[in-house]
């Protein structure tokens, strides 16, 4: 077991790239299919025995080939690096099996491979950004898990997939071009890669007009990629285009990845500096991240395919997110990072009970799902215990979030933050009770009354991921622990 | 038993009843209802084994689980609680036997629903009555909200829908954007959210912050359906009338004022109101909507509108006695919980029973109807004469209380309001029993059956016994049946009975109110 201890925190990343590959080679779909299974569940008990052991020990440092940092690559995981990788590998782990009928019915046979092998190294880029220490590194990561977002947007039966994708493509590579030419500039002037060497280096330079840019350069290129409102055009046809599977994956992961590689960036990178502070940001960023959460659920209220609709939810999800970044205290951080957990399960659930939507009538429009309720029950349900939580209803993980946020802000004496976040809120009631309603109130069209329920192997991980969903709405001491020494943590070094 | 697995127990056995009504539905209406029935007198057996631990001096915690860190989940009796939960689920056993009655003579759909609906808001109230702090209180408040919306939209008619959005809308709204951004500042202020004799923002917050809190606390709390944000329970008439009876009379509008006092009490301290003023705005705000609501009551024909809006008013009684800041108020306010709930839930059977079994729901259709149904108006008249508070009802005490208090507290104006409020009591109450009896039956409109509106509700009289319309042996007579009828009987016997007994539930609560 020492084995495993000293070198887990390379594992996790190692195990999904280099079984991505044999995906490849085997080709045959069930059994590429049982390969990335097995795969996706070693590696969320590796990431669980991660987080485990940086909650115990504390931060976990680990030399590549034992070159030491500033000059070899260093992984350094605390714990929101230890509980990102947590929930990449949770969503993998609970996504593969659901994926095989899923994708069975909407991917052409010959391609199935190409999906799996696609999200293995989605899988390895998204975790690989999770503990890398060095940010070039970081670059890397992002990179292959971008180009195998663009593969799996484009797998979308629908043709519309393809130009989502090639939007994503341009827009997607835009944001990492952005991100290199600002870590250029910063290498430029501290002559570092590494994450913690460069926080020690930045503050002699932090009033440069290099440095101002390439912090500019930075958080617009992450911004493209966590989709911050107004850079978030290249969300809603991906989601809505791509296969079902896809989309619930992504959905639950991509976008927090980001959102956590910015964290990264700006509260250890710049930790020293505190950029929001002394650049004079926090209320833009504020401003961007209340807008986000109002335009996301507005465009989301008139929509009238569901998929889209919760795409436009998850710009507003991630409005609360940057929100809890912005208002820069613990609580407020804690509610940020907690829910880039409690986000996941949640639009994870609701992806993949649209799926199973999908997969029953073959379409995921509002008028199509009239009388769902009667017609797949289960299916209905979750969608419903799914809002409920997009909500923030108690006892449903949404309504941690929100607690933590809010107390964040009043505890910042931001009233009128906390008050926008409640109003926010309630834009959520009124597009999850317009598809409660539609379910529900609506009769079918005619010839389909019948009552036809999707298959388990797509049921039964829609409602673990619910499950989840309440559990860690019931009793979040555990996540709440975690989200609030992580914040602390990062916290810590901007003092 | 220990009384901390008592309380759970009672929590637990809505629950789990609601769970095996739906798994029994299909199978039997028989089953389904002797469920029902079973699982209210259970609780009811509980829950008055728990009032004689509270009344014998022992305040019994439990928590369930932890929520977040240094927040749980926790049950703590106290009396007023007690009081609540009492009537609740007494109230819930008598609702069950009438609606057996009514959902079978009205042939209403998704029975199974209706019921399983019903048995989980009742577990809501209990929680709400039972919170020992307020995130519980919360958490349990949004429960009742959500699982009473399918009752309100129980129908499915545009109708019904709507007012379901509008029902969802206002509580959820004022729930989330008030109560919860209140409740999570409490927490920032004091570091807890526990329930504490005196309050626990007493000499802790700033007395700018506690006069902003509590105004958020008290529109917080939309189901005290304070104006402006009333509007949900008459949209919330649509329902069944069960549902308007126990829910949008006991459990659920309970459970608003009820939260207003327990807050008032138990988070600012009634000190603390007294001393910052916080509340006296939010009396003339009481004073205007028991007014108000009393002089729209009088222009609605619809007789379940009439009594929604006259619940409003009633309603405001309680949140006026909490905001006069003192215990003689604070008293009067949950005396008036439970008066008014016997007096409002008989007038809502009473309507419930002339709708299904003389198909009328206004009241310029009533005339004559009296002599028709004698026993449903005479009590619908002894129930008014409870509401509007004349001796020898109960519900004079709570009104005595009340005027005692706006005397004490040198505010002369509310014993006004409350003198005017009774006239108009009268004035929109007594109209439909003197009608009743000594109006003159109008002739049929042209078309034969054409005014009975809701046709498709006309179905032909049950033939089973307990279904069957009473007439007494008498010509021209025909009341509802047994069923829908002792339940009105029994509710009436209960307004006589608290002028006889208030005293006992006026020691009872010393512990919280004093003397």
């Amino acid at each position: 077991m020492t084995f495993l201890a000293e070198h887990i925190a390379v594992l996790v990343v190692i195990v999904p790239l280099m079984a991505a590959p044999f995906c490849v080679l085997i080709r045959n779909s069930a059994v590429t299919w049982g390969w990335a299974t097995t795969i996706g569940v070693i590696n969320f008990f590796l990431a669980c025995l991660l987080l485990q052991q940086v909650m115990a020990e504390g931060t976990i440092v680990y030399n590549q080939g034992d070159w030491e940092g500033p000059w070899g690559i260093v992984y350094h995981i605390d714990e929101l690096g230890a509980l990102v990788v947590v929930i990449v590998s949770a969503i993998a782990a609970i996504v593969f099996p659901y994926a095989k009928q899923s994708i069975e019915r909407e991917i052409p046979v010959e391609r199935h491979y190409l999906a799996y092998c696609m999200l293995l190294l989605c899988m390895a880029g998204l975790i690989g950004m999770a503990v890398t220490g060095d940010a070039f590194n970081l670059f890397v990561f992002l990179e292959i898990s971008s180009l195998a977002t663009y593969v799996l947007i484009a797998l979308g039966k629908d043709r519309r997939a393809l130009t989502a994708a090639l939007r994503y493509l341009i827009l997607g590579t835009l944001g990492a071009t952005f991100y290199v030419i600002g870590l250029g500039m910063i290498y430029m002037m501290t002559g570092s890669l590494n994450m913690v060497d460069m926080a020690a280096l930045l503050p002699s330079v932090q009033h440069t007009g290099t440095i101002h840019v390439a912090l500019a350069f930075i958080v617009v290129g992450f911004g493209l990629k966590l989709a911050m409102f107004p850079l978030h055009v290249w969300l809603p046809n991906a989601y809505t285009y791509a296969p079902s599977a896809m989309t619930a994956f992504l959905a639950a992961t991509a976008t927090k990845v980001a959102v956590y590689a910015l964290i990264r960036l700006i509260f250890t990178v710049f930790g020293d500096v505190d950029p929001l502070e002394t650049y004079g940001v926090r209320i833009a960023v504020m401003t961007l991240a209340i807008a986000g959460m109002f335009a996301g659920s507005l465009i989301a209220i008139y929509q009238s395919n569901v998929k889209r609709l919760m795409a436009y939810s998850s710009v507003a999800q991630v409005g609360y997110m940057i929100l809890g970044i912005s208002i820069g205290n613990a609580p407020a951080m804690a509610g940020g990072i907690i829910h880039m957990f409690n986000h996941a399960l949640m639009k994870g659930a609701l992806f993949m009970a649209l799926g199973c939507v999908y997969y029953v009538i073959g379409s995921v429009k509002l008028e199509d799902m009239a009388g769902l309720g009667k017609r797949m029950p289960l299916t209905a349900a979750a969608i419903v215990a799914g809002g409920f939580s997009l909500i923030g209803v108690p006892l449903t993980v949404g309504f941690i979030s929100k607690f933590y946020l809010v107390e964040g802000a009043l505890a910042a004496g931001m009233w009128p933050v906390a008050l926008l976040i409640m109003m926010s809120s309630l834009l959520a009631v009124i597009y999850v009770w317009r598809v409660v309603e539609i379910m529900y109130f609506r009769s079918p069209a005619i010839g389909s009354e019948a009552r036809t329920e999707a298959p388990l192997s797509l049921l039964v991980p829609t409602y673990i991921l619910l499950g989840a969903a309440f559990w860690f709405g019931i009793d979040a001491t555990y996540t709440g622990d975690v989200a609030m020494s992580a914040a602390q943590t990062l916290l810590g070094g901007s003092k | 038993m220990s009384p901390e697995s008592l309380i759970l127990i009672a929590l637990a056995i809505p629950f789990i009843g609601a769970f095996l009504l739906l798994l029994s539905g299909p199978a039997s209406e028989n089953v389904r209802d002797g469920l029902t029935v079973i699982t209210a007198i259970i609780l009811f057996g509980i829950v008055w084994q728990l009032i004689g631990i509270v009344d014998a001096g022992a305040r019994p915690s439990v928590t369930l689980v932890e929520m977040l860190p240094g927040l749980s989940l926790t049950f703590t009796l106290e009396p007023l609680g007690m009081v609540f939960a009492g009537i609740a689920s007494f109230l819930w056993i008598v609702t069950s036997f009438y609606a057996f009655g009514y959902m079978r003579g009205h042939h209403e759909s998704n029975q199974t629903r209706f019921f399983f609906c019903f048995a989980i808001a009742i577990m809501s109230a209990l929680g709400i009555a039972f919170a020992g702090n307020m995130l519980t209180l919360f958490v349990f408040y949004e429960i009742l909200t959500i699982s009473t919306f399918p009752l309100v939209a129980h129908s499915g008619t545009d109708e019904a829908r709507r007012a379901g959005r509008v029902y969802l809308g206002i509580l959820i709204g004022t729930s989330i954007t008030f109560l919860l951004t209140a409740t999570i500042w409490t927490y920032v202020e004091v570091g807890t959210l526990d329930f504490k004799q005196g309050g626990i923002l007493a000499g802790n917050a700033p007395k700018g912050v506690i006069a902003v809190l509590f105004g958020l606390y008290i529109y917080g709390i939309g189901k005290a359906a304070l104006m402006p944000f009333h509007r949900w329970l008459p949209a919330a008439m649509v329902a069944p009338t069960p549902v308007s009876a126990l829910l949008h009379a006991v459990a659920v509008v309970k459970a608003g004022v009820f939260s207003v006092v327990k807050v008032s009490v138990f988070i600012f301290g009634l000190d603390t109101l007294a001393e910052t003023g916080a509340s006296t705005w939010l009396a003339y705000v009481a004073g205007m909507t028991i007014l108000l609501s009393s002089l729209v009551a009088m222009r609605k024909d619809n007789l379940k509108a009439r009594l929604a809006y006259s619940t409003i008013s009633q309603l405001s009684y309680v949140v006026l006695g909490a905001m006069l800041a003192s215990n003689i108020g604070a008293m009067g306010s949950t005396l008036h919980i439970v008066m008014h709930a016997f007096g409002k839930i008989t007038l809502f059977f009473c309507a419930g029973a002339i709708i299904v079994f003389a198909h009328k729901t206004d009241i310029s259709d009533m005339h004559g109807l009296g002599r028709k149904m004698p026993v449903t108006f005479f009590c619908f008249f002894i129930a008014s004469l409870s509401i509007i508070g004349l001796p020898p009802l109960g519900g004079v005490w709570s009104k005595w209380y009340l005027a005692l208090a706006a005397a004490e507290t040198d505010h002369i104006i509310f014993i006004a309001v409350l003198m005017i409020s009774s006239l108009l009591n009268i004035a929109y109450l007594m109209p439909v029993v003197l009608y009743g009896f000594f109006g003159k039956e109008k002739p049929p409109a042209a078309g034969g059956d054409s005014h009975h509106g809701h046709d498709e509700h006309h179905h032909a009289p049950s033939t089973h016994p307990l279904l069957k319309p009473l007439t007494f042996g008498r010509a021209g007579v025909a009341d509802a049946p047994i069923l829908c009828l002792a339940p009105i009987v029994l509710t009436t016997i209960g307004c006589f009975a608290l002028f006889f007994y208030v005293d006992r539930i006026r020691a009872f609560l010393a512990p919280v109110f004093g003397g």
